[in-house]
């Protein structure tokens, strides 16, 4: 068995939102080069969670953090971050996909653009390598200059995919990325994801637990901000220890 | 009786009320545009557009508002563009940058104040600044007074269309690591562009159409601007001093100089139109 190093840590995590405690004191490691899935009913802090690992808890003035978070060994809480850095190294997938005001060609060279363009590689090179990678290629690439938004949803939500891994992230955030899209483009972006664990580290949320179990391989359980339970899916889909986490995985509540 | 009736009633009522009041404020434009149109299309003609007035112009002899009509683009375009890009830094900061605090309600609030002034305030204050300047009537202070008009409008206009811009978009564009600058102006102008244009048109329709912050800061003159330190007419005024006149002919031409007005400001609504359909191509929605 491959040993995977612990790529994200986190230690004693606490988020207030004014007097609402949403997550208590989570402490986890999260393994690298696989799927983490994050699962619990609505409302159990599993965006929260994901928000805090990238510092976009940050645009919410009301939101207070506490604890430690490393990924590679570097703080990502804390004044003296680099917060666009932290940004630029662990990308996020969001529910809906926006793309942003400008062409598909542009929404991929948006990052490089900004972060600078990493091995040589051309702008042009660049964007027809990300969209392969996201499954996008074969059907814009006769009309890179067209707006991105002309695109169905999951087209976009790919193409986002691409726009997020264009600046090389180590770590992949998604946040239900499958919950606008209908069921063939959901299928095609799960595929890709799979791909995608070859190079990053994935944390999937998501409240479909079928998607969970085909994707996982490590699971993260949380109920109203606290961690229940984590551990290889396998364990937690066949065998789980805690009675809320059978309650769930049996699908009792949802 | 029965609720369904009431219903239908309540329906017809409310549907009256409103095509009445759509009715009635179409109605006054027509009618406004119709008397424009009525009184000043016999004195209409090319010299109108392409000459300065000739010796003995207030009088009913020959020539144009060329003066006038070069001099209000000058200004109102000199204004717009400075209360743009004073505005938009301001707009910018009150949406993407500053969160909610009572400061930033005060500003708003501001804004909203000087939005209500009325022009003339603004003309007597950009007077005073002139004198304070050493500055005469001219078409610098003309602009610097119009601008004043013009930045409380442009603000708030350009604000409430960032306003729309999706909380989801500038969230997406940070999580990519990029900072706040890079955010604003290269997503939310972006995505906000063809609200922008109104905003523009908005304020330059004001601009244009505004007699009384000019009338002390930009003067008239007969002749064409040719330096930003010398007097310059504009078409408002030139309404004005015509119609001021005892005479019909002048009078009339008065009413031509209104109807040039008006028709530069519809020029300017169409291609602002079709500027926004364009730059709306990339819109995300």
């Amino acid at each position: 068995m491959i040993r995977h190093s612990a790529r994200i840590r986190v230690r004693n995590l606490n988020v207030h939102y004014r007097s609402l405690h949403v997550l208590k004191d989570l402490s986890v490691d999260i393994p690298a080069n696989q799927v983490t899935a994050v699962i619990g009913p609505s409302g159990c802090g599993k965006t929260t969670f994901l928000k805090s690992i990238n510092r976009l808890i940050d645009l919410d003035e009301e939101a207070r953090v506490s604890g430690e978070i490393t990924v590679d060994g570097l703080p990502v809480l804390g004044s003296g971050v680099d917060v666009t850095e932290i940004r630029r190294r662990i990308g996020l997938l969001s529910q809906r996909p926006f793309p942003l005001p400008m062409s598909i060609y542009e929404n991929v060279a948006f990052g490089p653009r900004i972060h600078g363009l990493s091995n040589g590689r051309s702008f042009d090179q660049l964007v027809e390598y990300y969209l392969r990678v996201a499954g996008l290629w074969e059907e814009v690439k006769e009309r890179l200059d067209a707006p991105a938004a002309k695109l169905s949803i999951g087209q976009q939500q790919r193409l986002c995919l691409a726009r997020g891994l264009a600046v090389e992230p180590e770590v992949l955030l998604c946040d239900e990325p499958t919950s606008s899209l209908d069921p063939l483009s959901a299928q095609h972006l799960e595929s890709s994801l799979k791909d995608i664990k070859r190079d990053h580290t994935v944390v999937l949320v998501t409240h479909v637990l079928r998607q969970a179990e085909r994707l996982a391989d490590y699971v993260i359980f949380l109920y109203m901000g606290e961690l229940v339970e984590h551990g290889p899916a396998w364990d937690i889909f066949n065998n789980p220890q805690k009675p809320r986490t059978q309650a769930y995985v049996a699908g009792e509540f949802s | 009786m029965k609720r369904e009736t009431l219903w239908r009633i309540e329906e017809t009522v409310m549907r009256v009320l409103m095509i009445g009041a759509t009715a009635l404020a179409l109605g006054c434009l027509a009618l406004i545009l119709g008397a424009v149109v009525w009184k000043g299309l016999p004195a209409m003609n090319l010299a109108m557009i392409t000459q300065c007035p000739q010796g003995g112009y207030y009088t009913g002899a020959g020539g144009g508002i060329l003066n006038a009509i070069l001099g209000s683009l000058y200004l109102a375009g000199g204004a717009t563009l400075v209360a743009l890009i004073l505005g938009l830094p301001i707009a910018l900061y009150l949406q993407v940058y500053a969160g909610r605090s009572g400061l930033i309600e005060l500003v708003r609030l501001a804004l909203d104040v000087l939005w209500g002034i009325p022009s003339v305030v603004y003309g007597a204050f950009g007077f005073s600044l002139m004198l304070l300047m050493g500055l005469r009537a001219s078409l610098l202070g003309g602009v610097i007074a119009l601008s004043l008009v013009e930045l409380p409008i442009m603000c708030r206009a350009i604000e409430e269309v960032l306003k729309m811009v999706p909380f989801e978009l500038t969230e997406s564009a940070y999580a990519l690591g990029t900072t706040r600058w890079e955010v604003a102006w290269k997503v939310v102008v972006r995505q906000a562009l063809p609200g922008i244009t109104s905003a523009l048109l908005l304020a330059f329709g004001r601009g244009i159409g505004d007699a009384a912050s000019v009338l002390f800061t930009a003067g008239y003159t007969d002749h064409l601007p040719t330096s930003p330190l010398r007097p310059v007419a504009s078409l408002p005024l030139a309404v004005f001093f015509q119609l001021a006149t005892p005479f019909p002919a002048v009078q009339q031409r008065a009413y031509a100089s209104a109807l040039v007005l008006t028709a530069i400001v519809l020029i300017i609504s169409i291609l602002s139109r079709l500027a926004s359909t364009r730059l709306s191509r990339f819109v995300v929605k």
